[in-house]
């Protein structure tokens, strides 16, 4: 394989990292019933903080810990508007990703521009010399690989554990959870908290890492609704979502080749487009009923894994309010 | 286990549900727990089972007492040993049927799939019960998920089980199997068991001795065997006639699906002829999802076939849209009333506003059309409440009020799902008098009695196949019950 495929696929794995934490993250909270809509403002308000106190510290660790309390704060802000305040999520998410990203601009005017060191990749000695697989995947920077570790501990939380078993319950019938011993809105507070953490991260490892710097307007403005879409198009599910992240950056970082290739016209609206495009078929073939009756052909030990890796339908309970009699 | 209650006591708003109600179960033994709707049975079991806390009031188990009133949740109560099973089990659709038996088994970081394995393998084997464990819940029918909620409250070491009107939506082979299990549990290994139905024929084939509510009240207890007759006496301190329906001859053809073929998510269905003359009621029994539904919004123009031919009133209606079957006198009302049928937040005034034609709403005719409605349709309602502060009853009542006069077909869907006594008879009153004007009617419903009592025809569906009886007379609910289940043959040979 030639070098230039293998940087390609290389920075699309580093470019897909802070999707992938985000919509993981997102993942937790709305599998547990509540929808984060402020990502795209958390993203952004997260990547300010984490940049700013990354360089007046000098310590990228302390950058990451402030953004990560950010994006759990502003979760937590969601979480308790709607349990204590009876809030709607949408309408308290919606307002936050447009007040966040505002005040993510006012408060960075100053540090925009600004020279950073951003995080050294980190040879995994060993896989890293695997021939493509090393080069592609473990030649990065130490927050892809948490974002590996993200994942694989996610899709065991969820599907090979009990507070899995709660978790997806508070999220599809929060009545039977609550018959079953589960504190409903606690098991939402945490989730949602837990999700916003990761959120902030992933704001952070923008700044710090993948995009390193701070500008005006910043560099990941709309990533957050593209990590909802991801959510969406992933089935809840931490694998698919993963997939779907990488998929994305991998067609973002095609449409960049072809525009720079002087032999292929493409117009840049049409390769644009092909994200999306790509999402929406996925997402009509998914719930199509062609998986259904595929699922019925497949062999048993096989349907359980596959149900949960193809389904299309949110969590029965998501965006819904819980109030224990 | 022995339980007693003692004065327990609770009001929503100004429902008195329960009124100082004291009573005694003792194991061993298998308990109706009688009364119609409203009647505050569902009410005492909930507070029983830790659903929900009573305003006043002692329960002691096994000589233990406690208050009523402090919280006591539905986890603390299966830990004293008292279980309750929904009518609508309480259970998660996405899960297999092992990761439901497991969730709320204990905490514990692991699933522990294998010891609870075979421990549900145990608990099936002891009563016949076939449940897949690989197989998602919500590929289940009620009656393997009320299995599977027995097994898991059972697992859990539960020595009171409270039913919920467990034999609605069940087939004869399942209550079969249900009643035995009832049975040995109670005789053979000393669990209490208390059964809430309306259903008195169950009552009678199951229990050792009822409990009668009537207006949140203990009013009657007595020993069984007895009579459904003496049963409903105690209910309604009274015998209520059973309504009658007048013969209605039957007029021309004015709803036909010619060699329909029809394809639902989870079933489909070939071949289907059915026609409906003017005055006739025809009722669609099954279990929930056996392709009943599908027929009924076929016939009302909800849903498209996938062949054949639909005719209303000799009009070719076949692949018209909703709107023109409205428009060539056919309407339906689905089950989900809120969801389907009604506009919740719509008041009832801009309910009948909607059906209204012209641009402009002309508020003062419509508030008077609605008041002119709610009062020919007994409607207890005020023209600017919103739909969902009614009651079911009249809900389902104001919907039909709403619905134009002189329909070609009415197609309902579980006309009288969550209605009381009292309200079921208004809404069937109403269904009645307009198949006396020539209305042909087409119903299903889960509930087998109410097929037998209103239907000239009854279509049985099972996994997309189907059988007509032409001739009621002869059949019983039993008979309707082993059909419902998939037993056709013994129907041909009949």
């Amino acid at each position: 394989m030639n070098n230039e495929l293998l940087n390609i696929l290389n920075s699309t794995v580093a470019n897909a990292t802070p999707l992938v934490i985000a919509a993981i993250g997102e993942t937790l909270n709305e599998r547990a019933g509540v929808v984060n809509l402020s990502l795209d403002g958390s993203l952004a308000l997260a990547a300010m903080t984490g940049f700013v106190v990354g360089v007046t510290t000098g310590s990228a660790g302390l950058g990451f810990l402030a953004a990560a309390i950010v994006g759990a704060l502003v979760a937590l802000l969601i979480v308790v508007a709607d349990i204590q305040l009876k809030q709607d999520q949408i309408a308290v998410g919606f307002v936050l990703t447009l007040l966040l990203a505002d005040i993510a601009q006012f408060l960075g005017q100053e540090y925009a521009g600004m020279p950073s060191n951003p995080l050294s990749p980190v040879r995994i000695p060993g896989v890293a010399d695997i021939p493509i697989i090393g080069p592609i995947f473990f030649n990065h920077s130490v927050i892809v690989y948490f974002s590996y570790v993200l994942i694989i501990v996610t899709w065991l939380m969820m599907f090979h554990s009990r507070p899995g078993l709660a978790q997806r319950a508070v999220g599809e019938r929060p009545a039977t959870a609550f018959a079953r011993g589960t504190r409903v809105n606690r098991q939402r507070l945490f989730y949602t908290v837990l999700g916003g953490l990761l959120i902030g991260i992933a704001g952070a490892s923008y700044s710090l890492a993948i995009k390193p710097g701070w500008s005006n307007p910043p560099a990941m403005r709309g990533d957050g609704w593209i990590a909802l879409a991801i959510v969406i198009f992933g089935g809840w599910h931490p694998f698919r979502v993963a997939l779907g992240a990488y998929l994305f950056a991998l067609l973002r970082a095609l449409s960049s080749a072809i525009q720079r290739s002087p032999d292929i016209q493409i117009p840049l609206v049409l390769l644009n487009m092909l994200p999306w495009l790509l999402m929406i078929g996925t997402l009509i073939l998914v719930s199509s009923g062609v998986i259904d009756r595929l699922l019925r052909v497949m062999p048993r030990p096989a349907q359980r894994w596959s149900r949960n890796f193809l389904r299309s339908d949110p969590p029965a309970a998501l965006g819904t309010r819980f109030d224990p009699d | 286990m022995e339980i007693t209650l003692r004065h327990i006591d609770k009001r929503f708003g100004k429902v008195h549900a329960n009124a100082d109600i004291s009573v005694t179960f003792s194991e061993g033994k298998i308990y109706g727990v009688l009364g119609e709707n409203g009647a505050g049975k569902s009410t005492l079991m909930k507070i029983l089972a830790g659903f929900q806390p009573a305003d006043q009031g002692e329960i002691v188990v096994d000589g233990k007492p406690r208050e009523a009133r402090l919280h006591f949740g539905p986890t603390e109560s299966i830990r004293s040993g008292i279980g309750m099973l929904q009518q609508d089990p309480l259970d998660i659709a996405s899960f297999t049927v092992i990761e439901d038996f497991v969730y709320g088994s204990g905490a514990r970081l692991t699933m522990g799939l294998r010891e609870a394995r075979k421990a549900l393998k145990i608990q099936c084997q002891r009563f016949g019960f076939d449940l897949d464990q690989e197989s998602p819940v919500s590929h289940l029918t009620i009656g393997q998920r009320q299995q599977l909620e027995i097994v898991r409250l059972l697992a859990l070491g539960v020595r009171v089980l409270i039913l919920d009107e467990p034999t609605t939506g069940i087939s004869a082979e399942q209550k079969e199997t249900l009643f035995s299990t009832l049975g040995l549990l109670a005789h053979q290994e000393g669990m209490t068991i208390l059964l809430v139905s309306h259903k008195l024929e169950d009552v009678v084939a199951l229990c050792d001795r009822v409990v009668v509510l009537r207006a949140g009240q203990v009013v009657g207890e007595r020993e069984m065997p007895a009579t459904t007759s003496e049963l409903v006496k105690m209910m309604f301190a009274e015998e209520l006639p059973p309504q009658s329906r007048q013969a209605v001859t039957l007029g021309k053809k004015r709803v036909a699906l010619e060699d329909v073929a029809l394809r639902g998510r989870r079933v489909s269905l070939e071949g289907l002829h059915l026609s409906l003359s003017s005055g006739e009621v025809v009722g669609l029994a099954g279990l929930d999802g056996s392709g009943q539904d599908l027929v009924l919004r076929a016939a009302a123009g909800v849903i498209r076939t996938a062949r054949g031919r639909v005719t209303v009133d000799g009009r070719d209606m076949t692949g018209k849209s909703y709107r023109q079957f409205r428009q060539a006198g056919v309407a339906f009302a689905a089950a989900g009333r809120l969801e389907e049928g009604l506009i919740a937040g719509l008041t009832l005034t801009e309910h009948v506003a909607l059906g209204m034609p012209g641009a402009l709403v002309k508020w003062r005719a419509a508030e008077a059309d609605t008041s002119e409605r709610l009062q020919r349709f007994n409607v207890r309602g005020r023209p600017e409440s919103q739909v969902q502060q009614l009651s079911g009853g009249n809900q389902q009542r104001f919907l039909m009020a709403i619905m134009p006069a002189n329909l070609a077909l009415l197609a309902v869907e579980q006309p009288t799902r969550g209605l009381d006594v009292d309200s079921a008879r208004w809404v069937w009153t109403q269904i009645l008098a307009r198949r006396a004007s020539g209305t042909a009617v087409l119903f299903s419903s889960p509930d087998l009695d109410e097929i037998i009592q209103y239907s000239d025809r009854v279509i049985v569906f099972f996994a997309g196949r189907f059988i007509e009886l032409a001739d009621l007379s002869g059949v019983s609910i039993d008979d309707l019950g082993h059909l419902i289940g998939g037993q056709f043959e013994q129907a041909n040979h009949a």
